[in-house]
């Protein structure tokens, strides 16, 4: 946030110069014909990616020479905004001159990389990343189609936020070394999710298979399974990292094994009513029931003897609280 | 040659409006409400500019037309204020909006549904039009509110207010209209039909930024959303903004006075150009222009994504619009084409050109020049439109 967020301005004033050039004189526009093709004795590859209903598509033309495997010519033609159509022909144009081989690893990022005017500021907004992204997918079109394979054959890794190419194996890694519990951490670790944000949570631009908040709550779930099968197997595990569940258990257990008879001795009982995090410290807030409320020592010398145990037994950092 | 098309976006000042503003600036700057002489020279000019802004929707006196900062407060005051009075108190539970108002409306219905009001959010038709029978039919004797605009920003589609009027008061409901696009378009005479709240805004009608109002009917009257020092009546806190009430009077003035030319000369130049537009093939409009403001046409040109016409038609110094895709930050398709539902590849196509009373034939003349040049440009780059004849036929796109 601050002043440069909140006015705004028009997405075109980041747009690089190149971009803008491209968008009015795009070098590889147009088709390349079947007999052309033959001309040159290389074999016409044409692909489609995308749809006009989700804003963007684009047809890519190949001429291959089938000895060498060379893209000899590469063209377009793009339904899209000023992005699709710049980000359309860099990509035809680093296709020239490589062997379809190398055309497939030629990513959404090179062809975003080749059209920043200057190393280190980005040639089109973030939101705009997005329109780059089909640029790389329709190359891997175009190759399973030359070689005859399916495109997804491709990609090594299943990527899960496409305009930063960031892998599902990545960022399952990046959550747990880091213990991530938020979608920005993740875009700050990762910058998956900073662009078209698709991959954040359903009901973005494009429908995913897996979302940065399924992986959240993935991570989550293991965290706290793994809790519990460590308390079930009798485990020294850290009272701060327990879900607040199993933060009462663990102190209804101590109160259980060690106070509780001696209370109920003396006709009286107490139960537990929160668990809070107060900084440094859990506050264990209490109700003494029977005799024991109002007794003299409830508030003195039993309330001593019960934080200490707590204090031995489950987290130093506990403070008891009678109400 | 520079074109502005975008009137429904904003408008240039009217020379007069800015003249009538000056004066209070430098020399009558005096706070209103305090006692002295620098205050008092200025209420009479007030209260001139008060008259000509009742004059405009023919508000009687009893009623209020409280001045605000923008049509985005006066809509949030309505659905906040009816969601504290009604809502929260447990009177009510419902409240009818349109799905095409402006997100003034829509994110607030949206944020006091989070609160726990439910919102019905009534669509419209394949005309772009709101049917009055769907606001009957969705009235609950718990609805408290309904809003729906008089017209349409993105299409023009002037909607059945005096129908919707009628059914609320005959079901007891509040009726707000949103009529920032029907100033100085339409006949405004609040007198003649039923309705409680009503939404207008200077800076579309040849007035200043930052000036907006909320009529009130009297006994209607909506508790504040800004509260502090009672100003306007203790409807609206907050010290006046003198130049900006001179001015929207001013421009209220204005409009009133222009509205035939409007309705005749800016309509008949609007068919025209729209005529002329429609002679490029596989194009669409919506809304039949008799439904429509005068000044507006929503036109899809297929196979062309709407920003890259904007792009076009930018280098080239015209400014038009579109609500779709990529113009936006959120890259989603324009809402009223998705809501008509008629065809999805139009989705991403559409472009809005609004007029006013300042725009000439002239400009028309240019800019249906450069919209030839840039469809054929842009089609020839499309991948969707086989627009050249030998274009490629390979059967994998049938292309349209």
């Amino acid at each position: 946030m601050g002043m440069d967020s909140l006015i705004g301005g028009t997405i075109w004033d980041q747009y690089s110069d190149k971009v803008a050039e491209l968008m009015n004189n795009p070098k590889n526009m147009g088709d390349i014909k079947q007999e052309e093709a033959e001309a040159m004795g290389a074999k016409l590859i044409v692909a489609d990616f995308g749809a006009e209903s989700c804003g963007d598509a684009v047809r890519l033309y190949w001429a291959v020479d089938p000895k060498s495997d060379v893209i000899v010519e590469s063209k377009f033609k793009s339904f899209g905004c000023g992005t699709a159509i710049a980000s359309s022909d860099t990509m035809a144009e680093l296709c020239k001159g490589k062997t379809v081989q190398e055309a497939v690893k030629i990513t959404n990022i090179d062809v975003e990389m080749a059209m920043r005017d200057t190393p280190d500021v980005p040639s089109v907004p973030p939101q705009k990343m997005h329109c780059s992204v089909m640029a790389y997918d329709v190359i891997k079109k175009a190759a399973g189609q030359y070689l005859n394979v399916d495109m997804e054959s491709f990609e090594e890794e299943f990527i899960v936020c496409e305009c930063a190419r960031v892998s599902l194996s990545t960022l399952k890694e990046v959550i747990r070394l880091n213990n991530l519990t938020t979608i920005e951490q993740i875009t700050d670790y990762t910058k998956a999710g900073a662009f078209c944000k698709s991959c954040i949570k359903p009901g973005g631009h494009e429908a995913k298979d897996i979302y940065l908040v399924d992986l959240l709550e993935e991570y989550e779930k293991e965290k706290m399974a793994t809790t519990a099968d460590s308390m079930a197997a009798g485990a020294d595990v850290d009272f701060a990292q327990m879900t607040v569940v199993q933060r009462l258990k663990a102190v209804d257990k101590v109160i259980d094994d060690n106070i509780r008879q001696m209370l109920i001795m003396d006709g009286g009982d107490m139960e537990i009513l929160d668990i809070k995090e107060n900084g440094a410290h859990f506050d264990i807030y209490i109700r003494y029931l029977g005799a024991c409320s109002g007794c003299a020592s409830s508030s003195t010398g039993t309330l001593f003897a019960i934080e200490n145990i707590l204090k031995e037994k489950v987290d130093e950092n506990i403070r008891v609280l009678p109400i | 040659m520079k074109v502005y098309l975008d009137n429904n976006a904003t408008t240039l000042v009217d020379p007069h409006v800015f003249e009538a503003m000056e004066p209070f600036f430098v020399q009558k700057y005096g706070n209103p409400n305090s006692l002295h002489a620098f205050a008092g020279e200025t209420h009479p000019h007030i209260k001139t500019a008060m008259e000509k802004i009742y004059a405009g929707i023919n508000a009687k006196k009893e009623d209020s037309v409280v001045i605000t900062s923008c049509a985005t407060e006066s809509n949030n005051w309505v659905l906040k204020s009816v969601y504290f009075e009604y809502i929260l108190t447990g009177r009510k539970n419902h409240i009818i909006v349109s799905e095409v108002e402006h997100p003034s409306i829509i994110a607030t219905a949206k944020f006091i549904e989070s609160m726990g009001c439910r919102v019905t959010y009534l669509p419209i038709n394949n005309e772009g039009l709101i049917e009055a029978q769907s606001v009957r039919d969705n009235i609950t004797n718990k609805t408290a509110l309904v809003s729906v605009m008089w017209a349409n920003n993105e299409t023009g589609a002037i909607f059945p207010i005096e129908e919707i009027g009628a059914i609320c008061e005959e079901k007891k409901v509040l009726f707000h209209t949103d009529a920032v696009q029907a100033i100085g378009k339409l006949p405004i005479n609040i007198q003649t039909f039923n309705v409680d709240y009503l939404t207008f805004s200077a800076h579309k009608f040849h007035g200043p930024k930052g000036v907006g109002a909320l009529y009130m009917k009297k006994g209607k009257e909506l508790m504040p959303l800004l509260h502090g020092g009672a100003q306007m009546g203790g409807h609206r806190s907050g010290t006046l903004n003198v130049p900006g009430i001179i001015g929207m009077g001013k421009a209220m003035e204005q409009a009133v006075d222009a509205l035939d030319f409007e309705m005749s000369e800016i309509r008949e130049m609007r068919d025209h150009f729209e005529d002329e537009l429609l002679k490029i093939e596989d194009t669409f409009v919506v809304t039949p222009r008799e439904k429509r403001t005068p000044n507006t046409i929503l036109i899809s040109f297929r196979g062309i994504e709407g920003e890259s016409m904007l792009w076009d038609l930018n280098r080239a110094g015209i400014g038009a619009s579109t609500g779709s895709a990529c113009a936006s930050e959120d890259l989603e398709a324009n809402s009223v084409m998705e809501a008509i539902g008629a065809d999805e590849d139009l989705a991403h196509t559409a472009i809005r050109f609004s007029l006013s009373r300042y725009t000439t034939q002239e400009e028309l003349d240019y800019t249906l020049d450069v919209v030839k040049k840039a469809v054929a440009r842009l089609r020839e780059i499309s991948s969707s439109y086989s627009y050249a004849p030998d274009g490629h036929k390979s059967g994998l796109t049938a292309g349209h």
